[in-house]
């Protein structure tokens, strides 16, 4: 871990970056963080529908990553269940967020989808199912799609170190190779899959070491390091831009919550768990942004106080809202119309 | 006799079967520390050792060949999917490996493919799916699904023991709702291909399987007490190969059938009952064979549509009382 060194007159930023473009990092990551620690006490209300996913400690991961994406040039990712920092970065509302996993009429699947599992091309993410690593494939053809018609345009996907060891994940990320689309993808390793460690799920010392069995680059970075995430994610975003191909990168973070919040984690050991914590990416990025002199800690207080107020009214417009009608469950599965709604016996 | 739920009888009757013979072994995601994403395995890694309770990656393809090739080579593997949901990712070796290994190489391939099935849960629509009719078209797998503790451990067992593959859904609503006094020194197993006759009655027979069992017997119950009908319900318990002649003989005995399963209507199993219904005891009827199914849709999230899309009930009830003034 880089310790920040004290100077008097703002460094010049290495990533680049302009120093709006560092607190919208903070905002973010603190976003991620304030939003699901929302979510967590409305879980604890039996306010959320189904099981609650944390990225606790990962914030850094997903926000620093999606950040290198360009926006204007209409870049898409798809995230796993830890990234909802990656979706905010990308313009997805706590609203919309909350909707989701309320279960309620007006969230972005309508009932249907749940947590994070939402998005379009046009928002910039589209969403995951729950069978790990297919959307390694699909992103690819979003970025075949833009090969195909000479756009200037990058996809990334993410995947966790177990979702790695799905078929879908070889095969996708091995056919994006052999058409060096534009595609990032980001293995995450934070330590576990479920209760199962990473070395139980790969045999090579590093996750990125898998990027020599295709062909292609295979980099790390600190995950808890939000500017070496962006900075190691901006070069492979420039690389896929350039018509190089895909780059594989691994981060290396940690899960400090349990798999979901009805995990007790009781197989992740307490002196790991507090050895992470006393790395905390969002600890460690104020440390960085008030020593360098980039930010103050009054400026960052602001930010928060911002944050408290937007999520406080996001809860309190989605809480009291109506979940779906029944009767809705049925249009839309394909384009037709739906068959006419029948009486119960018909249904036979 | 002590009680035991329906998840504690999977474990037993596994626990007994790994006892009995050294060759029946486990391998799924987070099956050994963890105990499983439920807990069914809870305590196995402890007693039987980490060659016999084997954490593997996350690869269904790969946990369901391995467990084929150990089959060929005289173990009984048990594979465990995290959620049934996740056998579609080992739908190829299931269908064109495991299933004709038998009829076209002569290679005997026993071994169990496990995990928790259905809705009612607001599991979403990757962790609620009830996978049946996918194999049900598959000549060369078996398909057990049950319903009560008893059969819970009798089908494990008998899965176990079988000399060809057998796919054992069992239900995740049931997995602590249900209890029954299951008595400790009686080896319990139910044979794979008979159903059960889980109520008798006279008027009308209520076909169905898993979860759908309890709701056909509060239906049975509730139409006895407002509309005086008898109603029998078979539970098929397995669903290949199917028990014919328990349900012609149901057929034949009150002649109005209703056929009610949990997954989607379209493709789905109760189709097949008819036809088999139709060929076999055609004369017997005198009312068309009704279902009760799903919408044909993925199942959906928020409680209000899950409700409306799986079957209810009341939605029994309704058909039931059809059939009836048929
Ligand atoms: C194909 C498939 N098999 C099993 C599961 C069940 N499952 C959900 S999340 C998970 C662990 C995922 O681990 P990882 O990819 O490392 O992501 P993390 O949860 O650590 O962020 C498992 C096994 C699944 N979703 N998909």
């Amino acid at each position: 871990m880089a310790s920040p060194n004290s100077v008097s007159q703002p460094p010049s930023i290495p990533t680049g970056l302009s120093v709006e473009q560092l607190l919208d990092l903070y905002y973010y990551m603190r976003l991620t963080r304030s939003l699901e620690e929302r979510l967590a006490a409305l879980y604890r209300q039996t306010k959320v529908v189904g099981g609650l996913f944390r990225s606790l400690g990962q914030e850094a991961d997903a926000v620093g990553s999606a950040y290198a994406l360009d926006q204007d040039k209409g870049d898409i990712l798809s995230p796993l269940i830890r990234n909802l920092g990656s979706m905010l970065v990308r313009g997805a509302t706590p609203v919309e967020v909350l909707r989701q996993y309320m279960a309620k009429a007006e969230s972005p699947t309508h009932g249907r989808d749940l947590n994070i599992h939402y998005g379009t091309p046009e928002q910039g993410f589209i969403g995951q199912i729950s069978h790990l690593g297919d959307m390694v494939p699909v992103m690819g053809g979003i970025a075949l799609s833009f090969k195909m018609r000479g756009e200037d345009r990058v996809a990334l996907v993410y995947v966790g170190d177990g979702a790695m060891s799905t078929g879908t994940f070889h095969e996708g990320i091995n056919f994006a190779a052999v058409q060096r689309l534009p595609l990032v993808v980001i293995a995450e390793n934070n330590g576990y899959a479920f209760s199962t460690p990473t070395a139980k799920q790969s045999a090579v010392k590093h996750l990125a070491d898998k990027a020599a069995a295709y062909g292609i680059p295979g980099v790390r970075a600190d995950g808890n390091d939000v500017l070496a995430v962006y900075e190691v994610t901006r070069r492979a975003v420039d690389r896929a831009r350039s018509g190089e191909g895909v780059t594989l990168i691994e981060l290396e973070t940690y899960r400090r919550k349990g798999h979901a919040e009805h995990d007790d984690q009781s197989y992740q050991p307490t002196e790991e768990i507090a050895r992470w914590e006393a790395d905390d990416p969002i600890d460690r990025y104020v440390r960085q942004l008030t020593s360098s002199g980039w930010s103050t800690p009054a400026a960052l207080a602001d930010i928060d106080r911002r944050i408290a107020d937007e999520l406080a009214a996001a809860v309190a417009l989605v809480e009291p809202e109506a979940m779906p009608e029944a009767g809705t469950a049925l249009a839309g599965v394909c384009l037709d119309p739906p068959e006419a709604e029948r009486e119960w016996y018909d249904r036979g | 006799m002590p009680e035991v739920t329906y998840l504690a009888a999977i474990r037993q009757g596994m626990w007994e079967e790994m006892e009995r013979d050294e060759n029946v072994f486990i391998l799924g995601e987070d099956v050994g520390a963890y105990g499983g994403a439920f807990k069914v395995t809870d305590g196995f890694l402890e007693r039987f050792g980490g060659q016999r309770v084997i954490d593997t990656p996350i690869s269904e393809a790969a946990i369901v060949g391995a467990a084929a090739g150990a089959a060929h080579m005289g173990f009984r593997p048990i594979a465990e999917m995290q959620f049934i949901d996740f056998i579609s990712c080992a739908y190829d070796m299931l269908t064109n490996y495991v299933a004709t290994a038998r009829y076209r190489a002569g290679l005997p391939t026993p071994m169990v493919v496990r995990g928790p099935s259905g809705g009612y849960v607001r599991g979403g629509p990757f962790h609620s799916q009830n996978p049946e009719a996918a194999f049900l078209h598959t000549p060369g797998l078996k398909i057990v699904c049950p319903a009560t503790a008893r059969d819970a451990k009798g089908l494990i067992k008998a899965a176990v023991r079988d000399e060809d593959p057998v796919l054992y859904f069992e239900h995740k609503y049931l997995y602590r709702r249900i209890k029954e006094d299951l008595p400790a020194d009686e080896e319990i197993l139910t044979p794979i291909g008979k159903a059960r006759l889980a109520r008798e009655g006279s008027d009308l027979t209520i076909v169905t399987w898993s979860a759908m069992v309890f709701k056909a017997l509060e239906t049975a119950e509730q139409l006895e007490a407002e509309d005086g009908l008898s109603v029998e319900v078979l539970d098929l318990r397995t669903l290949l190969p199917m028990d014919d002649e328990a349900i012609m003989a149901s057929v034949r005995k009150t002649n109005r059938v209703l056929i009610a399963h949990e997954d989607t209507r379209t493709g789905g199993v109760a189709g097949e009952i008819t036809a088999r219904i139709n060929n076999d005891a055609f004369e017997f009827l005198d009312a068309p064979v009704k279902r009760v199914a799903a919408h044909d849709v993925p199942l959906p999230y928020a409680p209000s549509l899950e409700d409306f899309v799986l079957p209810q009930t009341e939605d029994l009830l309704a058909a039931a009382r059809w059939l009836a003034a048929y």
